[in-house]
């Protein structure tokens, strides 16, 4: 199969994710899509790798993994917080910094 | 099947090389990286009474070590870690910079004169603000000594920012700056839920913004072939066509860094966080975020992008026209004076794309004083304000500075100067650094952008003087804060920031000489 089909796959999901962080309001789905963007950047990645005929895309994956599980520890830490002293993961709720 | 075969047999021919490793040149980020393990392990076994004074101890310990590191390397000029990183004459200045602006920060963050209940980080981050719990955790005089691996952690990230040569190296640095950033800005002990808040929203525009600069990544990779600055435009300057894919990329990659520059429209987050962030942090961050991603910005847009400049500029000039008049403009209209210093250092970024826009030496090296100038000055700001307070912590709504000058003039004169440096006065460091990028921008042509500058700074000096007035011209009410007496840790950031700041709006040329014989970066 041609690989550029994934890239326009990867573009697609890409935009789902842009558009989920934009318009969702509860923080976990917001930070979902956001991982669906890293993914999505993964897996452009991986099919440029095969198109370029190397392995750095490959290689990039691998920490962008990494770095995505990371992010989730510091994210989720942050959004249980939030949660706990408001009872809510909306992100619409917490607006004392304003203006 | 047959294709796969094919991809398989090409990769496998490359002759394999044992990839080396040059420890001299990665010592500086190696030995700030490696201390903050070493903190972490610390966190995990040592009882809680020694754990501040061991901690304090291995973070200045460190941070010296990482100094005489990179001054060490002095003169060097080569790519380290299978060209991964660029160590060259700018990029040791960025570092060295960016350390000694970790040590004031680190002294803000030790400040524990200040506050009666200890330093300005929450007892226990997770317990519940209001609750049964946070007031026993403070009670008993807990504190939160992770804050020295956060810290240690961004440090390594930001040194790691203006040397990294490759896509994935400068994604990684850019996280590894940033993550620890987050959760810093959550932890304040007084207003917590607005700290909270800070951080939520730090993290979740950020994570967002990182996206970004990897998509981008993915398609500058995606049509170079290679994730090395050096090919990239190599292949820039070879390949034509496919211009709209290369313009997105680059669009999507400048604007992950930009955000971590406070740029206008990727600006939102900087007032809410500058706000809400603890102060300390607050400003060790404003100061050393700065340096280390205009840094990484400079050299990937002088390095990677050099070639398509003539499809870039005309997008930071927009951007930096923005910048400068949404920070100054909503800047005049802000009641607290973390949020109008927030909205001042995105006028500054404004001010300091000017330099990044001429796409010259001389633009690198103003850009570069310019920096250094402002982080110190911001430093200086952040430390008076964390220290002006009244009995609900710190005041930081503006009406309760009226007056100010009258109780202690002191600290009123240092805050007067570090406003006259930030307006640009001449002799003070920001009067330097603003004719440096200015005059050139104006030698690569930008004349109507120097024009708007000198515009927006005329806007900004006026918020910046009504402080002024405000500390010297008005009476003291029962409002006005009081100026709490710091400990030695704050009185030595504050003395060193506003010597550096006189310092170098009087004697400039020996930071401006070092900075060009730096020369510019490595290719």
């Amino acid at each position: 199969m041609n690989p550029s089909n994934y890239v326009i796959l990867s573009a697609l999901l890409f935009g789902i994710g842009a558009l989920g962080v934009l318009v969702r309001r509860n923080a976990i789905v917001v930070f979902m899509s956001v991982e669906l963007m890293l993914n999505a950047a993964n897996l452009a990645f991986v099919a440029f790798a095969r198109m370029n005929g190397n392995l750095d895309g490959q290689v990039v994956a691998f920490f962008v993994m990494v770095v995505a599980a990371a992010e989730v520890v510091v994210g989720l830490a942050i959004i249980v917080q939030i949660f706990r002293s408001r009872r809510s993961a909306s992100i619409d709720e917490p607006n004392l910094l304003k203006y | 099947m047959n294709a796969v075969a094919t991809v398989v047999h090409a990769v496998d021919v490359t002759p394999w090389e044992m990839p080396t490793l040059d420890y001299r040149l990665l010592a500086p980020v190696l030995i700030v990286l490696g201390a903050g393990v070493v903190s972490v392990l610390f966190e995990a076994f040592l009882p809680r009474g020694v754990r501040r004074p061991v901690q304090l101890t291995l973070v200045f310990v460190t941070l010296i070590a990482a100094l005489v590191a990179v001054i060490n390397l002095n003169g060097v000029r080569e790519t380290a870690g299978q060209g991964a990183l660029a160590i060259d004459g700018p990029g040791l200045i960025l570092q060295g910079a960016v350390v000694v602006i970790a040590i004031l920060g680190a002294l803000l963050m030790a400040e524990r004169g200040l506050d009666p209940n200890g330093d300005a980080f929450a007892a226990r981050a997770s317990s519940l603000p209001g609750s049964e719990d946070e007031r026993q955790f403070t009670a008993r005089g807990y504190f939160q000594t992770e804050i020295w691996a956060f810290f240690l952690f961004a440090v390594g990230g930001m040194m790691l920012f203006p040397i990294a040569n490759d896509l994935l190296m400068m994604f990684v640095a850019l996280e590894v700056m940033s993550l620890p950033l987050y959760l810093l800005a959550g932890m304040a002990r007084r207003r917590r839920l607005l700290s909270q808040e800070a951080a939520l929203k730090y993290f979740v525009l950020g994570a967002f913004a990182s996206a970004f600069f990897l998509y981008g990544a993915a398609l500058l990779y995606g049509f170079s072939g290679s994730i090395s600055f050096g090919e990239i435009a190599a292949s820039l300057g070879s390949k034509t066509g496919e211009t709209a894919l290369i313009l997105i990329a680059i669009g999507l990659v400048v604007a992950g860094v930009l955000f971590k520059i406070g740029a206008a429209p990727f600006h939102q987050w900087v007032p809410d966080v500058y706000q809400g962030a603890p102060t300390p942090v607050t400003g060790f961050m404003a100061a050393a975020v700065k340096i280390a991603a205009f840094g990484a910005l400079l050299r990937l847009l002088y390095v990677a992008l050099g070639g398509m400049r003539w499809d870039w500029t005309p997008m930071l000039w927009v951007i930096s026209i923005l910048t400068m008049f949404v920070g100054a403009i909503l800047a005049l209209t802000q009641s607290d004076i973390k949020r109008m210093i927030a909205y001042s250092s995105i006028a500054q970024a404004g001010f300091i794309l000017l330099g990044v826009v001429a796409v010259s030496a001389k633009g690198l090296e103003g850009a570069i004083f310019y920096l250094i100038a402002y982080a110190f000055t911001t430093i200086g700001v952040f430390a008076i304000i964390s220290m002006v307070r009244d009995e609900n912590g710190e005041a930081t709504h503006l009406s309760k500075w009226a007056g100010l000058g009258r109780q202690s003039p002191v600290i009123a004169t240092l805050f007067t100067i570090f406003m006259l440096a930030l307006t640009g006065i001449p002799l003070t460091s920001g009067f330097i650094g603003k004719f440096a990028v200015f005059s050139a921008a104006y030698a690569s042509g930008d004349k109507w952008l120097v024009i708007a500058a000198v515009v927006a700074s005329l806007i900004a000096a006026f918020f910046y003087m009504r402080v002024v007035v405000l500390m010297f011209f008005t009476e003291p009410n029962e409002e006005t804060a009081i100026v709490a007496i710091p400990s030695i840790f704050t009185t030595i950031a504050l003395a060193a920031a506003a010597t550096v700041t006189v310092l170098l709006g009087v004697v400039p040329q020996p930071l401006l000489d070092l900075i060009a014989n730096a020369g510019v970066f490595i290719r």
